[in-house]
């Protein structure tokens, strides 16, 4: 009947009902993320139930599980949720600056950068001998020196890439290829130190380059939350400006916003907490490309709400690769960065194949 | 004058593209910039706007130079409409909302809403709200992105070929609510047109750029047929049709 069906009008009404969707979506992803956490929390060698958990998380027991909980489990739950939040959002906010939804911390050579610095420092102070448990993990003896090195490293290939942009004039559009080139340059360095030094240098290199979330204690903890939340709160400020750079630079010029300052700030924040991340954990590929992916397909490049939906994502993604790292063949501990990139690839492929839809 | 422009000098390299441009508009004046195809006129427009920044010459905005002012000064008073714009995976809605940016401090408010929401319904896009902007054709996407310039509630609107991927109706009904836009908001439109007889049936006044130069400027007199012939090298004669005046290449 012609006039009396309700058509969705375009009007605000509409929008702000679909905005709520948005909203109701990123709850539903922080809730998953909330009880995976609970479940990480609780499962290990020494099985305790969620609820022995919270208990402990509130200060109700004591003993046993109260020093499992605080000083193994804890901190290792909060780093994956912290790491994954922060390379999924310099992930997003890198695809947006650089325009090409190929840019993610592991793909325009800052993670290369950190794992030549960490091979450096590993062969100049010393790696240390193979330990006699665990697997046949390397030890590193100087953890700093290796986390500094790695941190320069990581640096070094952002100011080369913001160096390129700014005073080369190299577009933006171009800089995932100077990062795709700075990348392969880095792993060629990180590949000839491998070969001129001794088996036990070359264990830990590799041994570094994957990634391992129990690398953290509260210390590192506490840096990386910093660095992850603080920047952000900066992404957060800059969402309109985002926004607008995603209808290309001279429309966004034209809407007020300072495109060069915008990028050179953004770019600067993505890779600090990209270097962060990696120099304290290792290299964990696909967090930061496939996260910003799934949210856009599930509702939308908007990023007042792209930009925290894929930090949550990116957290979810995380947590649940690190937890499958530990819990698949335990008590052997799997690399979680092995784990991310087997279960991220296929998941990359699955969704250029196929996206749904929010309306 | 909202929009005065003195002598403005540009070159690319070595190449002068603009010499010695000048013109200025009124609020509520519709100026049509009109030339062959790379004559410079899309460089004039970003010049006015900033994105380019030319060698010489004067741009006042409101008696304020332009090339003193911050890009959000320059944003609440003036909006730009690029000839090439990208799709992305915005909502229509959320396109339009985006002209509120340089009014925005921290989130949009309802009054936002209210005025996109009413843009929407001026520029027929209203289904199209929740479209996502890399599902529109070209000219829906176009009806967009000059949506989200009058979102923005500029005194000054640059338009580069505003009609180049509309259809017939869609040409004149978005020159029509530009056109009502201006003259209701008291907005100076500065429009590059590639459609003269479209130009000559909207504008008040007309900027005819011939090889880096001004060639012509005024009202309506200066669409002689001899002017538009010398500056497109187009041999072509102007009749009146219901008192309406036509170009027709002869
Ligand atoms: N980025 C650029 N670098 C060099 N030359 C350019 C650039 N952009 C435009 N030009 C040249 O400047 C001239 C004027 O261009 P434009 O203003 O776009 O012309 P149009 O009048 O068709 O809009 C053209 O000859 C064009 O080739
Ligand atoms: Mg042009």
């Amino acid at each position: 009947m012609v006039g009396s069906e309700t058509v969705p009008d375009g009007g605000v009404n509409h929008y702000l009902r679909y905005t709520w969707k948005k909203k109701l979506i990123m709850l539903g992803l922080l809730a998953m993320t909330a009880v995976l956490a609970l479940y990480a929390i609780s499962a290990g060698s020494a099985e305790l139930t969620p609820w022995q958990v919270l208990l402990t998380l509130l200060g109700q027991t004591e003993g046993h599980s109260q020093i499992i909980i605080w000083s193994i489990r804890l901190p290792r739950v909060l780093s994956a949720l912290v790491a994954g939040t922060g390379l999924a959002v310099a992930g997003a906010v890198m695809q947006n600056i650089l325009r090409n939804p190929l840019a993610s911390p592991t793909t325009i050579g800052i993670a290369q950068g950190a794992a030549f610095g960490a091979a450096l420092a590993i062969i100049g102070w010393g790696a240390g001998s193979s330990s006699s448990t665990g697997g046949g993990a390397v030890l590193i003896i100087n953890p700093y020196i290796v986390t500094i090195s790695a941190f320069v490293g990581a640096m070094l290939s952002t100011m080369i890439i913001i160096f390129l942009a700014q005073y080369k004039g190299v577009s933006p559009e171009s800089m995932v290829l100077a990062g795709f080139a700075l990348g392969f340059f880095f792993s060629a360095g990180t590949m000839l130190l491998q070969y001129f030094t001794n088996d036990v240098n070359v264990a830990a290199i590799v041994f570094w380059t994957f990634g391992d979330i129990g690398r953290a204690s509260w210390g590192e903890l506490g840096i990386m939350s910093c660095v992850v939340f603080g920047s952000l709160l900066f992404f957060l400020f800059n969402r309109w400006n985002y926004n607008a750079l995603d209808s290309g630079a001279e429309t966004a010029k034209g809407l007020g916003v300072n495109v060069e300052k915008t990028r050179k700030w953004g770019m600067f924040f993505a890779s600090l907490i990209t270097a962060t991340v990696v120099s304290f954990l290792g290299i964990m590929a696909f967090i930061g490309l496939v996260a910003p992916h799934l949210v856009k397909r599930l509702i939308g490049g908007d990023n007042r709400f792209l930009i925290p939906a894929s930090g949550v994502v990116g957290a979810l993604l995380l947590l649940a690769a690190d937890t499958l790292a530990r819990r698949i063949i335990a008590p052997v501990v799997l690399p979680v960065g092995a784990v991310t990139s087997f279960l991220g690839a296929p998941l990359f492929l699955y969704l250029l194949v196929r996206g749904s839809k929010l309306r | 004058m909202i929009l005065s422009v003195k002598g403005i000098e540009f070159s690319y390299s070595s190449r002068t593209i603009l010499d010695k441009v000048g013109f200025s508009v009124q609020k509520g004046e519709f100026l049509s910039i009109l030339g062959n195809n790379g004559a410079g006129k899309s460089t004039l427009l970003k010049t006015l706007n900033k994105i380019l920044l030319p060698k010489k010459g004067s741009i006042l905005l409101d008696n304020q130079e332009v090339s003193e002012l911050s890009r959000l000064a320059i944003a609440l008073k003036m909006a730009y409409v690029s000839q090439h714009y990208e799709s992305n995976r915005q909502t229509v809605f959320d396109a339009v909302l985006l002209g509120r940016k340089p009014h925005i401090k921290w989130e949009a408010t309802a009054t936002d809403l209210a005025l996109v929401q009413g843009i929407l319904i001026k520029t027929g896009l209203k289904e199209f709200a929740l479209r996502y902007l890399d599902e529109l054709s070209g000219g829906e996407l176009q009806k967009v992105v000059i949506a989200r310039a009058l979102a923005q509630e500029p005194e000054v609107l640059l338009l580069d070929e505003p009609t180049s991927n509309l259809d017939l109706r869609n040409q004149i009904d978005v020159l029509r609510s530009i056109l009502t836009a201006a003259k209701e908001k008291n907005i100076a439109v500065v429009a590059v047109m590639h459609d003269l007889n479209l130009a000559l049936r909207f504008s008040d006044k007309f900027l005819l750029l011939q090889n880096t130069r001004v060639f012509a400027a005024g009202g309506s007199e200066v669409m002689t047929a001899e002017n538009i012939s010398q500056a497109y090298g187009v041999s072509v004669s102007v009749e009146r049709v219901q008192n309406q005046m036509v170009v027709i290449p002869s």
